[in-house]
């Protein structure tokens, strides 16, 4: 009922039809994507890392979090190993994931419920690895969603940095319910 | 060309040498310019306090008192913006919109219809420089620093003419002193708090004399600089402009 | 939760009262705004962008019936359950419901506006059903008994120490402490027990894309996530004026709303739900209560374009000054000024005259709502419906006999300046007359200009 109250009252009181406009191609001014995306990402709390085609990521991983006891990788792990600390997914230190691509203007990365594994990993886990390639570097929203906004994942996220926030007082806080910091592996072909 | 003085009623009033100031500096440029008498006040008041349906007369007369003249100049960017934005009469659009058209504040009328590339005046302080939010926004007098849009602003390239000037960078460049109209007495708490950090910013960075573009900001800000005695001299920019004229 | 409402300038003074918090409040406002200023800059297609959000906003409102309708289906068809809410109680009704299929008890909310502005906690509340609200700044003022005062920045109002005063009450961290890493990292613990535990999240709503029947999320803290999830059950709560066509269109707001919010890039999630996960729930409530009426008022629909950036919050110098609990609504501020007298004028018939109209919040508005229009817009509906005192009305009138005539104007004018010269006194009386409680008068001329012009005029 307050369907059609509400459908009919929109239908009654709208304006005159406004059409929708095409959205231009604008650029990301900076030739240097990657210099870009590691700025954005330093701003915003997270690491970049550049890493040759064919570098192993998960000893990388355990230099960087040595005091990790359950690392899920999903890059170059261990699938049993994953399979048995995802049962107990609060349990988990660390979790490495591959993302789609990486958007320079703010260095976010897009990953989906494939990329993902269970949709909650990325957001329970104490700190963060996303591993992209860094020719999947784009340089802003329009091109990234040129490049995936056709895919409608059933979930699907922009990660850009660690759990944040800076609601006492404004001084910022990383870690606030989810990862404490995140490390961005980005691989050179 | 035959340019009418619109002196804000409150100006008249209380500031006459904000009008003076205004008459020198034209006249000055060489324009043949006029003080209708008829005139009273643009109704701004009962509209923004929510009775734009009282100021009809006001209107009447205003149109009344206006009409036939080239350009109509006023050191006030708020009357200003309000006849631009609000001044009709039903029975005489023809003559509301021609008015509409012709009015500009003082320094917009100097600038893009005047064209002055110099000025005689010598003005030897350290300046602060309170645009007004009406003239700045509302009359696109000054970009914002709100926008992502060049800057420029009118008042600044007017005062830059004056010799011996120094120009104080403020930390809160286009913040607005509070005023507001009726909102300095219906928001007394509010209108002061704002108007009590515009001073401060000035006091900070050691300005002698404020100017603006606005004698209802200026007003203001003069009450509550002369409550607390503070070494701030309040100016109306017509009156630099025409320092030593 | 609902008090008495007090008028703006009342709460004002108030808030006032403590110059040296109002300082604080103010000055860390502007920071907000002056790192929004910073990062817009850096894109110098930022006006551009301005004119296409609005743009895309205005189309989708000229066709919100097509576009909600086209919404729902794709949602139905993804497996969401899609409801429909005319006003707030049919909304909580809604809500209330789902929890009661479920038998869930355990509850964690991320931020949405839109349940502040149904009052949904309490209404729960008083069916026995506890919300725990996972944002930190409205877990903050959930446990404080207040509402939050701002939309982006719940707790702005609340200094560190005070926070560490509730947390000791409610969490147990250590008396007197006021760190906010340690306190944010204690609510960390707190809230994680709360997300493992729920049973049925509620979300807000960023946008909802009527293509593909997804809604998108933002949040820094990942709290939206984490208890979506977590949960058997999501329950998303969206207003009709959410809703924009494309999925391609999200690339303009997400490239602006958290520039424009805080300053950042972007924040740190943006999530997209299309499709529950397997074994989850999913459903979306669609709400009007009052939005249809707003598109219907041709001075006011564009409010509806507001995508909730707070950015008109954090400039508005008078907002800085009087805190967001001055506004006595959910929405605080420019925009919750043009909002609220749309579901109440009597109510909020105070709040379109909480404002200088110096048109900063028009300014700096990434969907390019004329703030400072419609609040002028608003003084004259409530003026000609009634809601303004029967003694302004009367000074009002009187005022716009006088200015209407040369010749009243001319005598009263006389007259108040000779006035001012013989009772100086009666004049500054502070209670008589407010201008005089912080400020001095003018000294009045001898002359008025046009004195002045008749005797000197022309012959300059």
């Amino acid at each position: 009922m307050s369907r059609d109250k509400i459908l009919a009252a929109a239908r009654q009181n709208k304006p005159a039809p406004v059409p929708l406009p095409e959205i231009p191609a604008f650029a990301w001014p900076a030739e240097d994507l990657l210099a870009s995306f590691s700025a954005a990402l330093e701003k915003s709390g997270g690491k970049a890392n550049l890493v040759k085609a064919g570098t192993p990521i998960a000893p990388a991983v355990k230099a960087l979090y040595p005091e990790a006891q359950r690392i899920v990788n999903y890059v170059d792990g261990d699938t049993a190993v994953n399979e048995q600390l995802v049962q107990d997914p609060a349990a988990i230190d660390v979790v490495v994931l591959k993302g789609q691509l990486g958007v320079a203007e703010n260095a976010a990365i897009w990953l989906t419920d494939w990329d993902c594994a269970n949709r909650v990993l990325p957001f329970l886990t104490q700190h963060l690895v996303l591993v992209i390639d860094k020719d999947t570097l784009v340089g802003n929203m329009h091109h990234a969603y040129a490049v995936m906004g056709q895919q409608n994942p059933a979930y699907g996220v922009f990660i850009a940095g660690p759990s944040k926030t800076a609601d006492i007082e404004q001084s910022l806080v990383i870690g606030a319910h989810g990862p404490r910091s995140m490390q961005v592996f980005l691989i050179e072909r | 060309m035959r340019v009418a003085l619109f002196i804000p009623c409150y100006v008249d009033q209380f500031y006459p040498q904000v009008g003076i100031a205004t008459l020198k500096l034209l006249q000055h440029l060489g324009l043949d310019v006029h003080f209708p008498m008829q005139q009273t006040c643009c109704g701004q008041p009962m509209a923004n306090g929510g009775f734009e349906h009282l100021t009809h007369s006001c209107n009447a007369n205003f149109i009344k008192a206006f009409d036939g003249y080239d350009y109509i100049v006023s050191p006030s960017g708020s009357c200003v913006l309000h006849v631009k934005d609000h001044l009709h009469d039903p029975k005489q659009e023809d003559k509301a919109t021609q008015v509409r058209q012709r009015v500009f504040e003082l320094c917009e009328f100097l600038t893009d219809i005047v064209q002055v590339q110099s000025l005689q005046a010598r003005f030897p302080k350290r300046v602060a420089v309170h645009q007004g939010c009406h003239g700045q926004r509302g009359l696109q007098l000054a970009a914002s620093t709100e926008t992502v849009t060049p800057r420029f602003s009118k008042p600044l390239q007017l005062l830059k003419m004056v010799e011996g000037i120094e120009l104080v960078n403020l930390d809160r460049p286009d913040e607005c002193c509070g005023f507001g109209g009726t909102f300095c007495v219906t928001e007394e708490a509010v209108s002061a708090a704002m108007g009590l950090s515009r001073v401060a910013d000035y006091t900070k960075h050691e300005a002698q004399v404020v100017t603006g573009t606005d004698v209802s900001c200026l007003m203001h800000q003069e009450g509550l600089i002369k409550r607390r005695k503070l070494p701030v001299q309040v100016m109306h920019i017509a009156e630099v402009l025409a320092a030593g004229l | 939760m609902e008090t008495k409402t007090i008028p703006h300038a009342e709460a004002a003074t108030k808030f006032l009262a403590n110059p040296a918090r109002v300082q604080w409040h103010d000055e860390t406002l502007w920071f907000v705004r002056y790192k929004r200023d910073k990062i817009v800059n850096e894109i110098p297609e930022w006006e551009q962008l301005r004119n296409l959000a609005s743009q895309i906003k205005e189309h989708t409102l000229s066709q919100l019936d097509q576009y909600l309708e086209q919404f729902e289906a794709a949602a139905q068809a993804n497996g969401v359950i899609v409801h429909w809410a005319a006003d707030a109680a049919d909304h909580n009704r809604i809500v209330h419901s789902i929890l009661q299929q479920h038998n869930a008890r355990k509850i964690v909310k991320s931020k949405s506006m839109l349940t502040e502005e149904c009052h949904l906690n309490p209404y729960l509340e008083a069916q026995g059903i506890e919300v725990v609200d996972t944002d930190l700044g409205e877990r903050i003022v959930q446990l404080n008994k207040e509402m939050p005062s701002h939309i982006v920045l719940p707790a702005i109002h609340i200094k560190k120490e005070e926070v560490g005063e509730i947390f000791h009450q409610h969490l147990g961290t250590e008396k007197g402490a006021s760190d906010p890493l340690y306190l944010a990292l204690a609510a960390r613990e707190h809230l994680r027990q709360k997300f493992l535990a729920a049973d049925i999240a509620i979300t807000g709503v960023n946008f909802a894309v009527a293509e593909t029947g997804a809604i998108v999320v933002c949040t820094n803290e990942g709290n939206a996530d984490l208890g979506a999830h977590l949960a058997k059950v999501h329950i998303a709560c969206m207003g009709i004026e959410k809703l924009i066509p494309r999925t391609e269109h999200l690339s303009v707001f997400l490239r602006m709303l958290a520039r424009n919010a805080t300053g950042q890039n972007i924040t740190a999630y943006s999530s997209h739900f299309r499709k529950p996960a397997p074994g989850q729930e999913m459903h979306i409530v669609i709400v009007d209560n009052g939005r249809t009426t707003q598109l219907g008022r041709e001075a006011f629909r564009n409010s509806l374009k507001c995508i909730r950036c707070g950015a008109c919050l954090n400039t508005c110098p008078v907002y800085r000054r009087s805190g967001g609990h001055s506004y006595h609504n959910a929405t605080a501020g420019p925009i919750g000024a043009i909002l609220a007298p749309n579901l109440d004028m009597r109510k909020n018939a105070d709040l379109p005259f909480a404002s200088t109209l110096c048109g900063s919040c028009t300014d700096v508005c990434p969907v390019k709502i004329d703030i400072h229009n419609q609040l002028y817009q608003w003084r004259q509906v409530l003026t000609q419906e009634g809601y303004v005192p029967a003694a302004k009305t009367a000074s009002m009138k009187a005022m716009a006999s006088v200015l209407s005539s040369p010749a009243r104007y001319s005598f009263a004018g006389k007259w108040a300046r000779k006035f001012l010269r013989w009772f100086p006194s009666l004049a500054l009386n502070k209670r008589l007359n407010p201008w005089a409680k912080q400020r001095d008068l003018p000294t009045p001329p001898k002359e008025s200009f046009r004195e002045w012009y008749q005797k000197n005029g022309g012959n300059q």
